[in-house]
């Protein structure tokens, strides 16, 4: 399937219903993994009738119906293939006796697909409720990405392989396994309770997080299909927020993405190697972008409840808020580090914090600190600390040491782009410049 | 006609050769490496590319006899290790060997060409089709 390929001009419209339809007939027939083929299909037909045949009144109406057409035909083919199965197996005699199979959604629902073309109301919390689901905790996060991208993206399976550089035919199978998965485990169609949220909320953000990194840390020859990955955890964090107006921390991601991506304009030279954040020209960064951010995470940490994406996205502004890099607050910097250390035992935070505090309190200080990090077994061997202890002992003077650090997390990263980075700051020092 | 390119690179004096290069050399590779599988691409012969990780990284895994993986921690001694390859598609062996060519004259210390042996191997393929 190549829909969105063609650049067709319905595409965004398609993108937001597919949610709301998928959950209307989710609804009415039970089948998660069967509707979501089903609203596949009606994206499909979509995208080739309207462009010649024109927007319907009711589009979202008309993807309901389509979708819902395609249910009753799966439903009765299965019928009829299960009743074949259960005659071939039982004395001919039985055959007028066959029950309604135990297991399929109710006949009713014929009733309502053929019924009056007027149904089309859709509940808001169905979108929400998708969302809890493909993001379930039973799901292996990249089944997870790959459901939310098609099930609630309205993506097609072409267009996440391209994005995450498989066959599609992997994809596919990611995403029916990803669909038996939620089947099997018995997850209702329905809200988490009240003792769940918390926990089911956090996966969904921690999904949503992980869809924006994956376009945001691009490699070679991805670089443009990845950027579009970003723009789409954007946006289904923007729908998230509409339908959660008071959780923070949804604003709190929302901020810190739109703060991240700011920069990305300027994060990557012309043969694509890194800028760091005190080489970038900040003339390219996204203004409207870091407006917006600052605004939304400015409005949010008034409200009290402070939680992990809030803090990341407060440091974001802090950054995104200097016009050069000597201007940055790295005081503040560092209080928010040192909240935020206290909410998360991520040692990646812990590296982070470090930093700031040598660009507060002197290089030095910022060594003694990832000292007391190399007996945490998450780090041992990561190129990251090895990268933060260069970037520490250059700044101490230490040309030496520094210059073998770089080359020891040029050696462990599995990055490109971050390799020759790595190298070229090693380079850059042996060569005895600065700048 | 498909076939894998391997680029086996020499592992220099320390354990990496190219941890040594100064910062243009580094740059001209890059930008070289850049533009080469653009042009690939560019000219529909790309099929895939992929740089691998450090030796160092590298595990040899067996399995044992109740089928879990033993894993030995180091990489075997060699002077060279596969850093990556490309899958091109393209009409001849010919082409092939050129495209290998050009990739083995990668730019290294002070501008040099590299002369990094390319393995070129076909890809098998589907049997043909009967006429």
């Amino acid at each position: 399937m190549t829909r969105a390929s063609t650049g067709f001009a319905h595409e965004n419209l398609l993108r937001e219903l597919a949610p709301q339809v998928l959950g209307a007939v989710t609804r009415r027939f039970g089948d998660f993994g069967a509707a979501e083929d089903a609203v596949q299909e009606a994206l499909l037909a979509a995208s080739l009738q309207w462009p010649k045949e024109g927007l319907p009144d009711n589009p979202r109406g008309w993807l309901i119906q389509v979708a819902a057409r395609r249910m009753t035909d799966h439903i009765r083919s299965e019928t009829a293939r299960r009743r074949r199965e259960t005659v071939a197996a039982t004395d001919a005699s039985m055959e007028r006796s066959v029950a309604p199979v135990v297991g399929l959604p109710s006949l009713a629902a014929f009733a309502w697909s053929s019924g009056a073309p007027s149904v089309t109301e859709t509940d808001p919390d169905d979108t929400l409720i998708l969302l809890f689901m493909c993001c379930h905790p039973a799901l292996t996060s990249s089944s997870a990405i790959a459901l939310t991208l098609r099930a609630i993206g309205g993506l097609t399976t072409a267009e996440i392989a391209r994005a995450f550089l498989v066959p599609e035919s992997t994809m596919a199978q990611r995403i029916s396994r990803a669909k038996q998965s939620i089947k099997v485990s018995g997850v209702p169609f329905s809200m988490p309770t009240r003792e769940e949220r918390t926990d089911r909320l956090a996966a969904v953000l921690h999904v949503l997080y992980l869809i924006f990194n994956e376009g945001y840390t691009s490699s070679f020859g991805a670089r443009l299909q990845r950027a579009e990955l970003s723009s789409e955890a954007i946006r289904l964090a923007r729908a998230l927020l509409k339908l959660l107006p008071n959780e923070s921390e949804v604003a709190g991601l929302l901020a810190l993405m739109l703060l991240t991506d700011a920069r990305r304009p300027a994060r990557t030279g012309p043969d694509g190697e890194l800028i760091p954040l005190d080489k970038q020209d900040r003339t390219l960064w996204d203004e409207g972008a870091i407006t917006e951010g600052v605004a939304l995470i400015s409005a949010t940490l008034s409200k009290g409840m402070i939680g992990p994406y809030q803090l990341q996205a407060a440091i974001a502004a802090v950054h995104d808020e200097a016009k050069q890099s000597e201007d940055t607050d790295w005081p503040q910097i560092l209080a928010l580090y040192g909240l935020l250390k206290r909410m998360s035992d991520n040692p990646m935070v812990a590296l982070n914090h470090a930093i700031a505090v040598g660009m507060v309190h002197g290089p030095r200080a910022g060594l003694d600190l990832l000292k007391t990090l190399d007996a945490d077994d998450r780090l041992a061997g990561h190129y990251r600390i090895a990268a933060v202890r260069a970037h520490l002992l250059e700044m101490a003077g230490d040309h030496q040491a520094a210059i073998e650090h770089y080359r020891v997390a040029a050696d462990r990263t599995t990055s490109i782009p971050e390799r020759d980075y790595l190298l070229t700051q090693a380079a850059r020092l042996a060569a005895g410049r600065s700048g | 006609m498909k076939f894998m390119l391997m680029m086996n690179a020499p592992k220099g004096d320390g354990d990496w050769g190219i941890s040594k290069w100064s910062q243009e050399d580094l740059k001209a590779h890059i930008s070289f490496m850049k533009t080469f599988t653009g042009g690939l691409a560019a000219r529909g012969e790309l099929v895939g590319a992929e740089g691998l990780a450090t030796p160092g990284q590298a595990k040899l895994v067996r399995a044992s006899k109740d089928r879990r993986p033993i894993t030995d921690g180091v990489f075997p001694e060699s002077k060279e290790f596969l850093a990556g390859y490309w899958i091109v598609d393209v009409d001849s062996p010919e082409r092939a060997y050129q495209i290998a060519a050009e990739a083995s004259a990668a730019p290294g210390k002070g501008g040099e060409p590299l002369y990094m042996p390319i393995e070129v191997r076909e890809v098998m393929s589907a049997p043909p089709v009967e006429v």
